[in-house]
C-alpha cells in the first residue's frame, strides 16, 4: 500500500457499514472512520456513501442530518472523492421514481429509474453479473477484463454513456458504475463482491 | 447474464460447524470464522450459517458467534436458527448478515415473514423449508418435533412467497448427508410453484451432482455442506467442473480448468508431461 489516506464511511443511519468497513480494514488501511460529524468528513481524504434500502428513506436520512450540505462542500468545492454505493450511487443521480418522485444529490445528470425487462428476466436483479468496463480509471485498473460482481437492485440509474463506467448486462443495459470528476458510483456491492470488489476498493483508494 | 450461483451451507451445532447426516448424526468440522474464511477465498458464491441448535434450546441466534464468524466474509451472508423477532434481525443486520432464514416461522408465525420483508425488504428474507418423502408424496418436516407434517413443500413454498419472502431454500431431509444427489422431484415441486429464486440442498457430493440439479429443475443456485469442507480448493475444483457445461462465476487466482477429478472430488493426477512443464512455469501471488 503506498498510502494511507483517512477514510470516512458516511454514517446516516442505513444497516450493514459493518462489513463495508470489514473490507477497507481487511485491504490494511488503518485510518477508518463510520461517521457523520462536519470535522470528520472535513479532515477525510476520501469518502464512501454505503446504501441499502429505499431511495426516499435514504434521501430523508441524509438530509435530515444535514449531510447534503456537508458532503456538497467536501465533494463539490475540496473535490474530495466520493464513491457511493448501490442506493449510495442513486442518490448521487437528480432523482429516483422509487415510491413516488424524490429528489436525490443531482451531482451526475441521470435519473433513477425502475428496471423494466423483457419478459424472461425478473426484478430484482439479485445475483452475480459481470460487467463490461467503459473506462477503468481508477475503479477497474486492478480488476480482470469482465469482472463479477453482486447485485440486489430494483432501480437503475438511467444516464448518458460520457458519465457512465460500466454496465452488465440483464435483458437490457444496467448501469453498473458512473463518474463525473472525482466523483464514483457503483450500483453493485463491492464489500460483498469478493476479489473483484477489493480490487475496485484498492483502485479507488489508490487514486486518492 | 447473471450466474447460477453455488452456495456453501454451514450447519452450526453448539457453535462448532458440523456435519450433519439424515437430521439424526453429527460429526465436528470446525470453527465458522474460519470455515467462512477459507470458503470465502476459494470462491463460493454465498454462504448460509444455520444454527440447529438455537430453536431446540429455546434461544436466540448466537450474536458473539455471528460476529466473528463474519469478519472475512466478502460474500452475502445468510443467517439462520432460532430467529422469532424482528429485533433479532436489526441485531443480525448489524452484525453482517445481508439476508435472513427463517424455518419454523413459516409453519408457527407466518407474520413474521411478512414484517421482515416489509421492513428489510423481501431480497433480505429467504424460507427454508425441509421436505421429506412420505406414503402419500413430499411433506414439510418439522425438525423440532421430528415428524412430518400434512403441508406440501411446493404449496408451503408459494404461500412464503405469497407473504414476501424472496428466496426458497428447499432442502431434503432424506437426502440430508447421503452423498447420493438431490431430491429432483421434491426440487421440482417447489419451482413449479414459485417465481422467486429456489436454492436446493440436500445430498450433493461432486461437481456432476450440481451440474444435475440445474439441468433438472429450474434452480437458480445449489447448495452444498459435507463436501465442501474436507478438501482443499473445494470450491475451485467444483467449479471449475461446472464452468465446461454451465455459466458459473469463476475468478478465484488459482484455476483448476484443466484438472481432472474422480468421483469424490479428488483431483486425479496429470499427465507426466504437464507436471514436467509445471517445474518451469512461474506462478504469481495475487495482489489486491
Amino acid at each position: 500500500m503506498s498510502n494511507n489516506p483517512s477514510i470516512v464511511i458516511v454514517d446516516y443511519g442505513v444497516g450493514n457499514i459493518h462489513s463495508l468497513a470489514n473490507a477497507i480494514r481487511y485491504l490494511g488501511y488503518k485510518k477508518i472512520r463510520i461517521s457523520d460529524q462536519e470535522q470528520h468528513i472535513r479532515e477525510a481524504d476520501a469518502l464512501i456513501l454505503p446504501g441499502v434500502g429505499a431511495f426516499g428513506e435514504s434521501v430523508r436520512n441524509l438530509r435530515k442530518s444535514m449531510l447534503h450540505l456537508i458532503l456538497g462542500e467536501a465533494v463539490l468545492i475540496q473535490k474530495k472523492p466520493i464513491l457511493g454505493i448501490c442506493v449510495g450511487m442513486q442518490m448521487l443521480a437528480e432523482g429516483s421514481e422509487e415510491n413516488g418522485w424524490h429528489e436525490g444529490l443531482s451531482w451526475i445528470p441521470g435519473k433513477v429509474k425502475k428496471l423494466v425487462l423483457p419478459a424472461t428476466f425478473s426484478v430484482p436483479q439479485v445475483g452475480w453479473n459481470n460487467v463490461f468496463i467503459q473506462q477503468n480509471d481508477p475503479l477497474f485498473t486492478r480488476t480482470s477484463e469482465n469482472p463479477n460482481f453482486y447485485f440486489d437492485h430494483s432501480y437503475h440509474f438511467e444516464t448518458s454513456p460520457e458519465y457512465r463506467m460500466a454496465w452488465c448486462d440483464f435483458g437490457i443495459e444496467v448501469t453498473a458504475a458512473v463518474y463525473r470528476d472525482n466523483i464514483f458510483g457503483v450500483q453493485f456491492h463491492p464489500e460483498k463482491s469478493q476479489s473483484s470488489g477489493l480490487k475496485l476498493f484498492r483502485g479507488f483508494l489508490n487514486a486518492v | 447474464m447473471l450466474k447460477k450461483r453455488i452456495i456453501a451451507n454451514l450447519v452450526v451445532k453448539n457453535g462448532i460447524v458440523v456435519q450433519s447426516i439424515g437430521f439424526k448424526r453429527y460429526l465436528p468440522v470446525g470453527k465458522p470464522g474460519i470455515a467462512i474464511e477459507f470458503l470465502n477465498q476459494w470462491g463460493i458464491d454465498e454462504i448460509i450459517l444455520t444454527d440447529i441448535s438455537a430453536s431446540p434450546e429455546g434461544r436466540g441466534p448466537d450474536l458473539n458467534m455471528i460476529r466473528e464468524a463474519t469478519n472475512k466474509c466478502f460474500v452475502p451472508l445468510t443467517i439462520g436458527g432460532g430467529i422469532s423477532n424482528i429485533e433479532q434481525i436489526k441485531e443480525l443486520m448489524q452484525c453482517g448478515a445481508d439476508k435472513i432464514s427463517l424455518n419454523r416461522s413459516v409453519l408457527i408465525k407466518p407474520e413474521l415473514i411478512s414484517a421482515a420483508a416489509h421492513i428489510f425488504g423481501n431480497q433480505c428474507v429467504v424460507v427454508s423449508i425441509d421436505g421429506i418423502q412420505t406414503p402419500n408424496g413430499y411433506r414439510v418436516y418439522d425438525y423440532i418435533n421430528k415428524t412430518a407434517t400434512e403441508k406440501d413443500p411446493g404449496g408451503l413454498a408459494h404461500f412464503a412467497e405469497e407473504l414476501g419472502a424472496g428466496e426458497i431454500f428447499i432442502h431434503s431431509v432424506d437426502r440430508d448427508g447421503s452423498y447420493t444427489g438431490y431430491d429432483f422431484a421434491l426440487i421440482k415441486g417447489v419451482c413449479n410453484l414459485v417465481s422467486i429464486p429456489v436454492i436446493a440442498s440436500g445430498g450433493a457430493k461432486n461437481a456432476e451432482h450440481i451440474h444435475a440439479v440445474f439441468n433438472e429443475t429450474n434452480a437458480s443456485a445449489a447448495s452444498a455442506a459435507n463436501f465442501f469442507h474436507f478438501s482443499e480448493h473445494s470450491v475451485i475444483i467444483t467449479k471449475a467442473q461446472l464452468a465446461k457445461k454451465i455459466d458459473v462465476r469463476l475468478e478465484t487466482h488459482a484455476c483448476y480448468s484443466d484438472s481432472l477429478v474422480d468421483d469424490s472430488m479428488r483431483l486425479l493426477k496429470k499427465e507426466d508431461q504437464a507436471l514436467e512443464h509445471l517445474l518451469y512455469t512461474r506462478i504469481t501471488k495475487e495482489i489486491i
